[in-house]
């Protein structure tokens, strides 16, 4: 649906994006991650042909988005890091003229009617845009992106400004149009990511460090599958038990978390997986296993990790690829 | 297009701005006509004629916010990723200040038809000098808003168009100052102020028609590049 490739942008001397090449098929939902001023938005605003790009190439659905933007425009729906709203007009008034905009073939009123009922802005319909709250203008901004039911949705910071309930309803609502738009989506907030994503794409420095699943890049990122296990046992004799456990490298007490039980850290040796020989060791003795969890490293830790890596190479290189000869050659 | 025209003009009367320029425009029409009329005189051309200097005061009203406010306001992100043509995008504003332009003449037909209620006239002076002001106007606005796709604020945009309108109409008095004699030739012939007072004349002039037409062709031409151009940096 969506295919990018060595797409670089400059801002005079600055490189703000920098040879980035993605696709994106269907129906995915897709997560953009990164720190302030990652090139997020300058990513998202080439790919709706808001601003040109210097380098690349940007298909949508088949159409460059530089020959054939009108065609490429259609199948998008774009909100904003800003909603692009004017204020002086009332809710319902402004939808019809991004209707009219747009040139939608829907019968008007009731697709109009049907949006604004998904977004719940159907209570402030006749409203001015300037006397609503920030919450409800994200809501009319996200209704305009969503008029003519384009297959994309580009939703640059869809939840910023709005209250716990609803971020809640905004994301349930992205999930929703998940099951048949393609969506991009872009935030700081990694839970959000994590909640409604099914793949995330971490930019940093206008490139893209990493680009996979939520649950592989923490795997990547916690490599010695280490586990920690919750045992009711008392503490010598467990750690002296499962330090005997093939393969285990070594174990450590996280101490008492819960009456009764410990906590142990156990590592393993490289590439062996522990689970079932744990559970066994602990069955055989008679103790109760409460838990056991992988040590994962979350969305949180792999943010922060990766952008703070500072160079792409060391950030490629946490996450465990072996690129940078390969890297040093091309700048050679 | 339509959609922006719809929107565009209905805005200028959703805020005052729309209501001060046809109030400005009617008062002033209304002044110079109870002046000709007192004198018995029918040319309602020279009651549009005499309108220049108010249009050089009402004109950036018209244009300060056409682009600048889209772009102060971020909705322009709205306009340019939307499946329309930059052309059309201007093109639609472009219609609607002029729309409101010609609100503010509308009160000149009803002047004529008093005036051929008690004389027979050449109802064709009459029509040629609205054209004329609406030329005028057409070149007039295009220049504003490209003035004003060229910056964030209207005020801004308010002040440069209305320096440079007062330039463009009356370079003919600036023309003495040249020493340059195919210069001042110019300045003379091209200052929009000339150009339009031959349209009180009765004679219509093809070439004076291009003229207004072709200014204002090239500066939305120059508004569409300015879009553009914003794409680019």
């Amino acid at each position: 649906m969506i295919e990018v490739s060595s797409l670089s942008k400059r801002y005079g001397t600055h490189l703000a994006v920098e040879n980035v090449n993605f696709s994106i098929s269907k129906g995915e939902v897709i997560g953009f991650l990164g720190p302030n001023g990652a090139g997020k938005s300058t990513i998202m605003n080439i790919l709706t042909g808001y601003l040109s790009l210097t380098q690349g190439k940007v298909l949508i659905d088949g159409f460059d988005i530089t020959e054939y933007p009108e065609e490429a425009k259609k199948r998008i729906g774009y909100l904003p890091e800003i909603p692009p709203l004017y204020i002086d007009m009332k809710v319902r008034e402004y939808l019809n003229f991004i209707y009219d905009l747009k040139k939608v073939k829907f019968p008007k009123k009731a697709h109009i009617d049907e949006i604004m009922k998904l977004v719940q802005i159907d209570s402030v319909s006749n409203r001015l845009i300037k006397n609503l709250s920030k919450g409800y203008r994200q809501r009319v901004g996200f209704a305009q992106a969503l008029i003519g039911n384009p297959d994309v949705l580009i939703l640059d910071e869809p939840t910023v400004g709005l209250d716990p309930k609803q971020i809640i309803e905004i994301r349930n609502l992205i999930s929703r149009l998940g099951k048949n738009h393609t969506i991009i989506l872009s935030s700081h907030i990694l839970s959000e990511i994590q909640a409604v994503c099914k793949r995330v794409i971490i930019i940093n420095k206008g490139r893209i460090i990493a680009d996979d699943t939520p649950d592989n890049l923490s795997n990547q990122l916690s490599k010695d599958r280490s586990l920690v296990a919750r045992i009711v046992c008392t503490e010598e004799d467990m750690l002296s038990a499962l330090s005997t456990v093939k393969g285990v490298k070594s174990v450590v007490s996280l101490g008492r978390k819960e009456e009764n039980s410990f906590d142990f850290l156990i590592e393993p040796e490289e590439g062996v997986d522990l689970r079932a020989a744990v559970f066994e060791r602990v069955a055989s003795r008679g103790k109760t296993l409460l838990s056991l969890t992988s040590n994962k490293v979350s969305l949180e830790q792999i943010f922060l990790r990766l952008t703070e890596a500072g160079t792409y190479e060391e950030a490629r290189k946490l996450l465990g690829f072996n690129d940078t000869e390969e890297s040093k050659e091309e700048e050679k | 297009m339509s959609a922006i025209f719809k929107r565009e003009f209905k805005s200028y009367f959703c805020t005052p701005v729309g209501y001060i320029v046809v109030a400005a425009l009617y008062f002033f029409l209304g002044l110079y006509f109870s002046m000709i009329y007192s004198y018995g005189s029918p040319e309602i051309e020279m009651v549009i004629i005499s309108m220049s200097t108010v249009v050089i005061f009402v004109m950036p009203i018209i244009t300060m916010r056409l682009m600048s406010e889209d772009r102060r306001q971020k909705v322009d992100q709205a306009l340019l990723t939307a499946p329309v043509s930059l052309t059309s995008i201007v093109l639609g504003k472009f219609f609607a200040a002029l729309a409101v332009f010609a609100v503010g003449f509308l009160p000149t037909v009803i002047f004529e038809i008093i005036i051929l209620s008690k004389v027979s006239v050449n109802i064709l002076s009459y029509l040629y000098a609205l054209l004329g002001i609406l030329l005028l106007g057409s070149a007039l606005i295009a220049i504003g808003m490209f003035i004003s796709s060229t910056t964030e604020s209207s005020v801004v945009s308010a002040i440069l168009t209305l320096i440079v309108n007062i330039l463009v109409l009356y370079m003919s008095s600036f023309a003495q100052m040249v020493s340059v004699n195919w210069i001042a030739k110019i300045f003379e012939k091209a200052a929009f102020i000339s150009v339009f007072e031959s349209f009180g004349e009765s004679v219509f002039s093809i070439p004076n028609v291009i003229y207004f037409l072709s200014i204002t062709a090239a500066f939305l031409f120059l508004c569409v590049r300015s879009l553009e151009k914003r794409r680019w940096s």
